[in-house]
């Protein structure tokens, strides 16, 4: 290459010999990786299913009524401190502050929320169009958790049998990729305190224990919070979803078992607004514990819905899986250099 | 090798000697000095208090800037090790000490970052715990990696401190063991700078599918190994003209091919990987498009100056060269988890504040204002008149 004595041609040959080399390497190398990987992607793990004794939550959005009584019951039962929206005003006069509860959304310090969504006039509840319907945000307790791949110290947890996704700030190292990670933004960091912690829904374990409903189901007037085992949720998510916009249904309330928190009575009512066909959570992600149905689009509620049936964590330990194998891997790279090394050494005497 | 003998002559380095406090340095203390004053406030109140990190984007550049791009600069260690011991390079000596210097703070500073961003920095220790250990974590890997890596570089450049204090029966010992750290040296950084891309494959369709894909590790390795070659060049021409010195230009042209080749693949790499997936599209007018674009302009004109064998002899070219290529490693690491990343459930918003920027200069001066004191007082650069150079640049001339 250097021998270059008459300038522009023959720099300029070598410069697309070089050129060309490069790209035409670089491509062969990418697409005997990518395209050997396709659809059935060969740097995936199976995902991983759903114990059958999983837990959770069934939030009929046509159900609620936008009362909020789960939000401050769920502060109530985990000690959650108020926290006060940016946008809240002063009420009733009061100097400063206003007194109550504002949250706008999950954080450190709110782990349910109710959010609403407007479109137009407002008129028509559960309508998409000039209309309005409510989201219950907690977290969806996934199948396969990116929370828990991603938590380098085991802070993160699921329960084998419960399948409830648990977080242990004793070990927790506060680097928040838990909260990078979640696709459905749920975990939280309290920034302005010092000693912050990860705060998060636990499906209140700690009253499920005690054969309590957790906070959110045991309050909800209109059993648009639902609590049970998924497998049973589903069920009813399905039958919920089949109903005509006309039909007198029967919706239970508390416990769908009927054992947790004891039996309640549910109500009859008329569907009023046809079900979106898709129940959430059914396949999002690989599946959440958690589910939701509703009169208008999921997107529409700021849920993401352009996302994948198999959970991330299948693509990031895919990759991690495969080149760390038993670090089978690493052991034979580091044989070759240390020999490389130690056979060179010679050559450099001095270092 | 027949130059194996002439190249113990050539392997001598020497303290440069001279003023410690120059204005330099002076410069750098009182960066540092604001870092830690504004750290004291975050240990106080909480990293809300400085900094302007939310629930949308947990990671500012905190992590981006001084872990993941400032640990790319520590790379310098990484490539100059494995191109003089493993491909047994020895051409490339005289470069070996101050790159792995470089990488070093680079590395170490990584990790004190690390503990100034970690929201419960007293529980630092879990990560090295087995009982803790996670083993499905890439940040585990990563941690584990990175805090090994950096005690093998304290050993790879423990020579030059043994070599100062006249300590010559231990520094024998260990370049005896030598050989095993620079296997190491060279395996984990080949470990953990590809196992920063794949960290952020697990966020899924919050990364724009412009930087979305499995072979993010590759291009975290692709471009650690850029920015490793360009800080070796961007050190050497600095050095050079800063200590008047004589330029290593023969030395860095051999470098330089190396860089073309390994620019031009990834830009190359880029463009299948987007025409693979079938998002070529969001190239051209898609969201954040501009940023991919700056980031690929920057590599391709990098490569592109250093691919004619002229330039590579040229320390203008070389050294603008590598200015773009570390510009891209820059962008490209940037856009992966700050720029391309939107939060799951919005609206967020993030920019860094000024508290926050100042811990990240405090943080790269200290990096500087420590690399100036120990090339004056360690012998860390090749002397000058040792009869290296004129070996070096006739060797180099035959080959390159």
């Amino acid at each position: 290459m250097a021998k270059a004595p008459s300038k522009g041609t023959v720099s300029r040959r070598g410069f697309l010999r070089g050129a060309l080399q490069g790209s035409a390497g670089a491509a062969a190398a990418a697409c005997a990786t990518v395209v050997a990987t396709p659809d059935a992607n060969a740097l995936q793990r199976a995902p991983k299913a759903m114990s059958p004794d999983a837990l959770g939550l069934l939030y009929d959005s046509t159900l609620c009524i936008g009362c909020k009584a789960c939000v401050t019951a769920c502060k109530d039962v985990n000690h959650m401190p108020p926290e006060v929206g940016p946008e809240a005003q002063a009420w009733n006069g009061a100097p400063g502050n206003p007194t109550w509860d504002t949250p706008v959304e999950l954080s450190a310090k709110t782990l349910n929320i109710i959010k609403a969504y407007s479109h137009g006039t407002g008129e028509t509840k559960d309508s998409p169009e000039n209309g309005f319907a409510f989201i219950k945000r907690q977290c969806l307790h996934c199948a396969d958790p990116s929370c828990v791949s991603v938590c380098p110290v085991t802070a993160m947890t699921k329960d084998e049998k419960t399948g409830i996704v648990s977080h242990n700030p004793d070990a927790c190292i506060g680097c928040r990729y838990c909260v990078l990670s979640c696709p459905f933004g749920v975990p939280k960091y309290d920034y302005n305190d010092a000693f912050g912690e990860i705060k998060k829904c636990q499906l209140c374990q700690h009253r499920l224990a005690e054969n309590q409903l957790p906070g959110c189901a045991d309050v909800c007037p209109t059993g648009a919070t639902l609590f049970g085992r998924t497998e049973d949720l589903k069920a009813e998510a399905k039958r919920r979803t089949a109903l005509k916009v006309g039909e007198v249904t029967h919706y239970p309330r508390g416990d769908i078992g009927g054992t947790v928190g004891g039996a309640r009575a549910g109500h009859e009512k008329t569907v009023a607004a046809a079900y979106q066909s898709h129940i959430y959570g059914e396949t999002e992600l690989g599946g959440t514990q958690c589910l939701a149905v509703s009169g208008v689009p999921f997107d529409k509620l700021n849920l993401p819905t352009n996302v994948p049936d198999t959970g991330y964590p299948t693509l990031s330990e895919g990759i991690q899986h495969t080149l760390y194998a038993g670090m089978v891997g690493p052991a034979v790279a580091f044989a070759g250099l240390a020999y490389l090394a130690r056979r060179n050494a010679k050559d450099h005497p001095e270092e | 090798m027949a130059m194996s003998l002439r190249q113990q002559n050539l392997h001598e380095h020497q303290p440069l000697g001279g003023r410690i406090f120059t204005l330099p340095l002076v410069v750098c203390i009182l960066l540092v000095l604001a870092a830690v004053y504004v750290l004291a406030q975050r240990y106080a109140f909480g990293i809300g208090y400085v900094a302007n990190i939310n629930d949308g984007y947990p990671w500012g550049i905190w992590v981006a800037v001084d872990v993941v791009i400032g640990s790319a600069f520590g790379c310098a260690g990484y490539v100059m090790a494995a191109l003089c011991y493993i491909l047994n390079k020895g051409e490339y000596h005289p470069l070996v000490r101050p790159a792995v210097l470089a990488s070093l703070f680079g590395y170490g500073l990584a990790g004190i970052a690390v503990l100034t961003d970690l929201g419960r920095y007293w529980h630092f220790y879990h990560l090295m715990m087995p009982w803790y250990a996670q083993p499905n974590s890439v940040m585990l890997e990563v941690g584990l990696c990175v805090a090994t890596y950096t005690i093998v570089l304290t050993v790879e450049f423990a020579p030059a401190l043994l070599e100062r204090f006249g300590l010559e029966d231990l520094r024998a010992k260990v370049n005896k063991l030598l050989w095993l750290f620079i296997a190491l040296g060279v395996l984990l950084p080949t470990m953990h700078q590809s196992s920063l891309g794949t960290m952020m494959v697990i966020v899924g369709h919050k990364l724009s599918p412009l930087w979305q894909t499995q072979l993010l590790p590759v291009f975290f390795l692709m471009s650690a190994i850029l920015m490793g070659f360009a800080i070796v060049i961007w050190e050497a021409v600095l050095a050079a003209l800063s200590f008047k010195r004589p330029q290593e230009t023969p030395v860095l042209k051999k470098l330089a091919y190396l860089m073309a080749v390994t620019a031009l693949a990834f830009v190359a790499l880029r463009f299948v990987d987007l025409a693979v997936r079938g998002q070529l599209g969001v190239a051209f007018g898609g969201p954040k498009a501009s940023w991919f674009w700056l980031e690929t302009l920057a590599m391709l004109g990098g490569g592109l100056i250093l691919l004619p064998p002229r330039n590579r002899g040229r320390t203008r070219s070389l050294f603008i060269a590598a200015s773009l290529l570390l510009v891209a490693g820059i962008l490209y690491r940037l856009n992966v988890y700050l720029i391309g990343y939107t939060p799951a459930i919005g609206p967020w918003s993030y920019f860094p504040s000024v508290k926050e920027i100042l811990v990240t200069v405090g943080i790269f001066a200290l990096e500087v204002g420590l690399y100036l004191i120990f090339v004056k007082t360690l012998p860390v650069l090749h002397a000058v008149h040792s009869p290296a150079h004129a070996t070096l640049s006739a060797s180099s001339a035959k080959h390159g």
